[in-house]
């Protein structure tokens, strides 16, 4: 068997005044799309930039088989945030200057950009529908194009494994289904691994294999995305902590 | 007047050391603007002022250091204290802009009391201030001339590793750029490029070099790499022309460098107006037809 790609035990990550994530453990196989679900302040976000190696949690987190610290293929893994909705504008940077970013990871000091990265560009371009905008400053673009491009840039380096944090965030409602058209494109070889924070789980159960539902930092649910539709009501009201709050699962309300 | 920078050697002199600075400031300032450290580079300035100052004091106090080169002692505060800025933001994480104030306030109590303790200010402490024609010395030239080399050295090691800071900072630390080693590095070499251009631009004025330029390119440039050849562009048209109409005229070439700076930025703006104004105008026209 193929080791996890992501491996992470007894992960706890403590802000000044609460304790973030609390002892969270599990694997992320290959092929895997994993959909992080929770309400805000849940821990979804943290998680992610601990995997990252943005926050330094206590636990473990293996990466590809090895222990993050000593991780250094950075370039194998690759992130889109919510940037379209926290982009400064004003940054005087092409699409294609965008794009190059992405294959900087794996460039040493003094390696300029080749005729091959170049056409790696154009790929990754041509993949999101966003070749003809490639000289466009990125802050022209609509919120919906300036997230297609980070995608671009996400996968120019041809990664093992996507990390996306709430990426339509901000992104206009008509381009949302076009992203996720994207994702499914990219999914289609089952050979890159997804891990996907997000709110809108309905929108991608498409896509979505596995589902890490998160209770104040606490692991409510780790399972398959069929059994996650088909969990017993108790426990769905164990996955909302919150009372009065309507929740609608499957189109029921069961809160 | 041609004739003049012709064989004048000290105003061949300050023209080189024109050249080499309005070429490394706006290279410099075009990342220093984008990452929104503009004032920074104004804090630097006037930290260097006391290295100056405290030169020109020891020079007058130690005989056998008359002959210091006030540029050394700019160079080591500047760099200092643009370390300490750094320091200073890290620990006020919620309140980075306060490093700012800090640093600026200690360099100029220094400079006040190092000017005091030299019985107040020299004529080479006003040139220092606003920059000179006649003063660029052999050795300020050598001195520029390598920093200029580092400044691009610099550059063409980590550009990719700044654009993608400047741009995207989280992105790049995920990706696995040594991010704080490429940080410190940046604000050594901003620090440098400050110390060597108030020779010629002067103290109080540098900052406007390092971005008055990049503020012009920025209206209209769409690249990065656009934004750097416009800015240099802006930066040597006001420091050549600068120079000379200052000799020309006998004014401080540091007040001609930058209104000339104003004026380039005025004219893009001017001429923005316009091109805006021509297509709406070609717009309206189209609709109506």
């Amino acid at each position: 068997m193929t080791e996890p790609i992501i491996e992470i035990k007894q992960l706890t990550y403590d802000y000044p005044d609460r304790r973030v994530l609390n002892e969270v453990t599990f694997d992320v196989e290959q092929g895997q799309f994993l959909a992080i679900v929770g309400e805000n302040g849940s821990g979804k976000s943290t998680l992610i930039k601990c995997m990252l190696g943005l926050l330094k949690p206590t636990g473990s987190i293996r990466l590809f088989g090895q222990d993050q610290a000593a991780f250094s293929d950075w370039w194998r893994i690759s992130y889109v945030s919510q940037k379209a909705a926290s982009f400064n504008s004003g940054f005087p940077v092409t699409v294609a200057e965008v794009v190059e970013m992405g294959l900087y990871a794996k460039k040493g000091l003094f390696r300029r950009v080749t005729k091959q990265d170049r056409q790696k560009v154009k790929t990754a371009l041509e993949t999101v529908g966003m070749w003809d905008r490639r000289d466009s400053k990125v802050g022209d673009l609509s919120g919906g194009q300036q997230q297609r491009v980070f995608i671009a840039r996400a996968l120019v380096n041809d990664p093992d494994l996507m990390i996306l944090d709430e990426p339509t965030v901000g992104v206009d409602q008509r381009y949302v289904k076009e992203f996720y058209e994207i994702l499914e494109e990219l999914r289609r070889d089952k050979k890159r691994t997804f891990v996907l924070v997000t709110h809108d789980i309905h929108f991608v159960s498409k896509l979505v294999t596995d589902v890490i539902h998160l209770v104040d930092g606490r692991l409510g649910c780790n399972c398959g995305i069929k059994e996650y539709w088909e969990l017993d009501e108790q426990t769905i009201r164990s996955l909302y902590p919150v009372p009065g709050r309507v929740l609608v699962h499957r189109g029921e309300v069961v809160q | 007047m041609i004739e003049a920078f012709m064989t004048l050697k000290f105003l061949q002199y300050a023209l080189v050391a024109a050249v080499l600075i309005g070429f490394t400031a706006p290279l410099i300032g075009s990342f220093v603007v984008v990452r929104r450290m503009s004032l920074i580079a104004d804090a630097l300035s006037h930290v260097t002022l006391a290295g100056i100052a405290l030169s020109l004091l020891i020079s007058g106090m130690v005989a056998s250091l008359a002959d210091l080169n006030p540029l050394y002692l700019g160079i080591v505060t500047s760099v200092i204290a643009a370390l300490t800025i750094d320091w200073l933001r890290a620990k006020y994480k919620h309140f980075q802009e306060l490093a700012i104030p800090i640093i600026m306030a200690t360099g100029m109590g220094l400079g006040a009391i190092f000017i005091s303790l030299a019985n107040g200010f020299s004529m080479d402490l006003v040139s220092f201030l606003f920059g000179t024609v006649s003063a660029v010395t052999l050795t300020d030239v050598y001195t520029i001339l390598i920093v200029t080399g580092v400044v691009i050295l610099f550059v063409i090691a980590f550009y990719k590793e700044l654009l993608f800071l400047s741009f995207d900072e989280e992105q790049a630390r995920v990706s696995g750029i040594r991010l704080r080693l490429v940080h410190i590095l940046f604000m050594i070499v901003v620090a440098l490029v400050i110390a060597i251009s108030m020779r010629v631009v002067g103290i109080l004025l540098v900052s406007s070099l390092i971005t008055l330029p990049v503020a012009a390119a920025l209206r209209f440039a769409k690249s990065f790499k656009a934004t750097i050849f416009y800015a240099i562009v802006f930066g040597e048209v006001a420091t050549i022309t600068g120079l000379i109409l200052a000799y020309q005229f006998d004014l401080a070439p540091g007040g001609m460098i930058v209104m000339l700076a104003v004026a380039e930025l005025i004219l893009v703006m001017v001429i923005e107006r316009f091109r805006i104004g021509g297509k709406l105008h070609e717009k309206k026209h189209r609709t109506s037809a």
